[in-house]
């Protein structure tokens, strides 16, 4: 303890000598954190008891971000806690520490990573690091990162190390060692003939590579399996291009059953765009495409890769109801949008115009056939199935279409309403195995009144019609906010359809908030549904549970 | 290790300390982010000749974000022709929704530009935690504002602080 007191009072004391002197003067330090915690309560119209909670009435999570930075030096550090971890997030987070320490030194053609370090490649098809709070989400590469730009538009990274897995420290002959390189090519800013071009074309491609020991006691593991990825972005006046197409090596795993087939994905997006419309056009394949630095997890953690659930991301308390989630393993789907805003002054749009937004996207398993006679599709230890590239299956694990329109009828009167109706395949993303299809119709109405210029007032009204899973919900919230410091709301969900009449539950919360600048304190008390949270094309359960919530973030 | 954190920890609260003086000058990380053009633009190059610059964080799936910013849009006309203001939206959409913004920017018909930290790269360097997040540049390029979240009327605070920016004030509150 002496010790460390020692060395605590010399180094603040050399810093602070080293920085009063002006060698640091243009050091920087800023960060964030935030701290949420959940007081739990029993709750019987839950079926939460005493005896469930067992003493455990806390969860906390909390994180500290720091980043120093001095010239073109910079380095930083996160420290992590979830004291325990709130319901809903891996009990393996459970623990404390310093998950995120890196150091980098960036120049303009250079920059040189130590430590641990987000990173995607292309659409991130080979390759993406990323962290997600609100998930518990991280799987960040720690090793080292080269990125080197020789001349403008030409990019080149290199990156090697280990990926997190929650606090698990990396052994020899554990988790996998990943490698990867990147080059993205500018041609409008390589060739100074195509610097003015009406054309904007950008190609990249990429090369990932995983080693791990085989340990596996029931089938021979490749030792190293690589992937690779092509992409292209073109430009041409309001048109818009894009494509990756990603192929990976045979990669038997816990995911995909320990089959021995290849694997590949395709994204190709299309769109035009004019001042007032935007058309979107895409279509995707996934197949067998799973790729963890260790093949025996199969839990959301240790992705080299990631891939994309390209549906529309829903936000509303009733329409987050069924979220989507990439099957890895194989779908096939493509989503179109119009986004088209009716002009002010017209007999539509009226003094302020109006928006108006379609999205559809149909999203299906591949179509599977037996890769030998011998063996069932996807069994273990063979080469799986096989598959026609452009056919849809027949099983149908999501569509999705939602109509939006949004219209401002004075300076203080807004609203939103919307339409969707989904399909989706409970079965096979939530695991209800044996449940029907669910469709469901979707109607939402959100109009905002503002009193003053500082307060307003805004509700929301939903219905959620279907005859599967838990049958009707009606939601409403009123929202009061005076800008920019407070909010208060107040919203329930009422599940007044469900089959089970002891079922037919309020899901109420009241809460309210501060922020001043950046800094924001929120307090919520009520009942959280059981449901889905996904973000970024990851997902976690959360448990139903009652009680209070309370969130403290703040970044500086 | 322990030791070596308790040195950087305390480095750091030193460090944060003695640099307090110098935060009003805070300046943008050099960190790349892409046009809509697909082309890789590091956010330090951004200037507006002197004038203040709004940097604002959003992405599709944000409703507020998405509010503020037709907010700003609604009057950015006016903003511009009082103070000079230029405003940049970062979206921090993911590799799902990226190809999505484009289409989604000119179909609002909003008129600022709008840049793509599709790995959120900036969003930690500036160590935006939550959405929507805003920043206030000087002419100097100095961070003079932040803000987290948006209620119905904060444009009106956010155009107050920049007319003093504009007009020379600091508004850091350092001084």
């Amino acid at each position: 303890m002496k010790k460390v007191i020692t060395i605590l009072i010399f180094t603040v004391a050399l810093t602070s000598i080293v920085t009063a002197q002006g060698f640091l003067s243009k050091s920087q330090v800023h960060g964030s954190f935030e701290i949420d915690g959940m007081y739990y309560q029993a709750d019987d119209a839950l079926g939460i008891t005493e005896s469930d909670i067992d003493g455990n009435i806390f969860g906390f999570n909390a994180f500290a971000d720091i980043i120093y930075s001095i010239g073109d030096f910079s380095a930083g550090f996160r420290y992590e806690a979830y004291l325990p971890p709130i319901a809903g997030f891996d009990r393996s987070l459970d623990g404390q520490g310093f998950p995120y320490l890196w150091a980098s030194y960036t120049t303009d053609k250079f920059s040189f990573t130590v430590g641990n370090f987000y990173e995607q490649f292309g659409n991130g098809l080979t390759l993406r690091t990323y962290q997600e709070w609100t998930l518990g989400y991280d799987n960040s590469i720690n090793g080292a990162r080269v990125v080197y730009e020789p001349v403008k538009g030409l990019i080149l990274k290199g990156v090697y190390g280990t990926q997190r897995y929650f606090w698990a420290k990396y052994e020899k002959n554990g988790r996998g060692i990943v490698k990867g390189f990147d080059a993205e090519f500018n041609l409008n800013d390589v060739f100074a003939s195509m610097a003015e071009s009406k054309i904007k074309l950008t190609i990249g491609g990429s090369a990932v590579s995983k080693y791990q020991a085989d340990e596996n006691p029931f089938y021979k593991m490749p030792k190293n399996v690589a992937s690779f990825a092509g992409r292209f972005n073109l430009g041409i006046g309001k048109f818009n291009f894009s494509s990756e197409y990603a192929y990976k090596i045979n990669d038997p795993s816990a995911v995909n059953n320990y089959i021995y087939k290849n694997g590949d994905a395709l994204v190709v997006t299309g769109s035009y765009s004019t001042k007032g419309l935007g058309i979107f056009a895409m279509f995707k394949r996934i197949d067998n495409m799973s790729y963890k630095s260790d093949a025996a997890v199969t839990s959301n953690a240790l992705d080299i890769n990631f891939l994309p659930a390209m549906i529309e991301p829903h936000t509303y308390m009733l329409a987050a109801m069924y979220p989507y989630a990439t099957q890895p393993n194989g779908e096939i789907g493509f989503q179109l949008e119009v986004v088209y805003k009716v002009p002010k002054k017209s007999k539509i749009g009226g003094k302020y115009g109006m928006g108006i937004t379609v999205n559809y996207s149909q999203i299906n398993d591949i179509a599977r056939e037996k890769a030998n006679d011998t063996a069932y599709i996807g069994q273990s230890g063979t080469m799986g199935w096989k598959s026609d590239f452009f056919k849809f299956g027949d099983q149908v694990f999501n569509r999705d279409l939602t109509i939006e329109i949004d219209k401002k009828f004075s300076k203080k009167f807004k609203s939103i309403f919307k339409y969707i109706y989904q399909d989706y395949d409970i079965a096979t993303i939530l695991g209800h195995t044996g449940d029907p299809n669910v469709k469901a119709n979707i109607a939402i109405v959100d109009l905002t009144w503002k009193i003053t210029s500082k307060k307003s007032i805004r509700w929301e009204l939903q219905g959620l019609w279907t005859t599967e899973d838990k049958g009707d919900w009606a939601a409403a919230l009123a929202e009061y906010t005076i800008s920019p410091h407070w909010f208060f709301t107040v919203a329930d969900q009422f599940n007044y359809g469900n089959k089970h009449s002891n079922e037919r539950i309020h899901y109420y919360t009241g809460s309210f908030g501060y922020t001043l600048k950046t800094t924001r304190f929120a307090l919520t008390y009520g009942r959280q549904r059981e449901g889905v949270v996904c973000v970024g094309g990851v997902c976690r359960q959360v448990p139903a549970s009652s009680g209070f919530y309370v969130t403290i973030s703040s970044s500086f | 290790m322990k030791k070596l954190l308790i040195i950087v920890i305390a480095m750091l609260i030193s460090g944060f300390v003695t640099a307090q003086e110098a935060k009003q000058g805070a300046k943008l990380p050099s960190v790349n982010v892409k046009t809509l053009e697909g082309e890789t633009f590091n956010i330090q190059n951004i200037n507006n000749d002197g004038k203040p610059i709004i940097i604002s964080f959003w992405a599709l799936w944000c409703k507020p974000c998405k509010k503020e910013l037709d907010a700003y849009n609604e009057n950015y006309e006016d903003w511009k022709d009082e103070t000079g203001v230029k405003i940049i939206a970062v979206s921090i959409d993911d590799s799902r929704s990226t190809a999505k913004v484009l289409p989604f920017v000119n179909g609002k018909a909003w008129e600022f530009e709008v840049l793509l930290d599709p790995n959120g790269d900036l969003k930690r360097a500036m160590s935006v935690n939550m959405i929507p997040h805003t920043f206030i540049l000087d002419g100097e390029g100095n961070i003079v504002y932040q803000h987290t979240s948006y209620y119905e009327g904060l444009e009106d605070e956010i155009f107050e602080l920049v007319e003093k920016v504009a007009a020379g004030e600091d508004i850091s509150g350092k001084k």
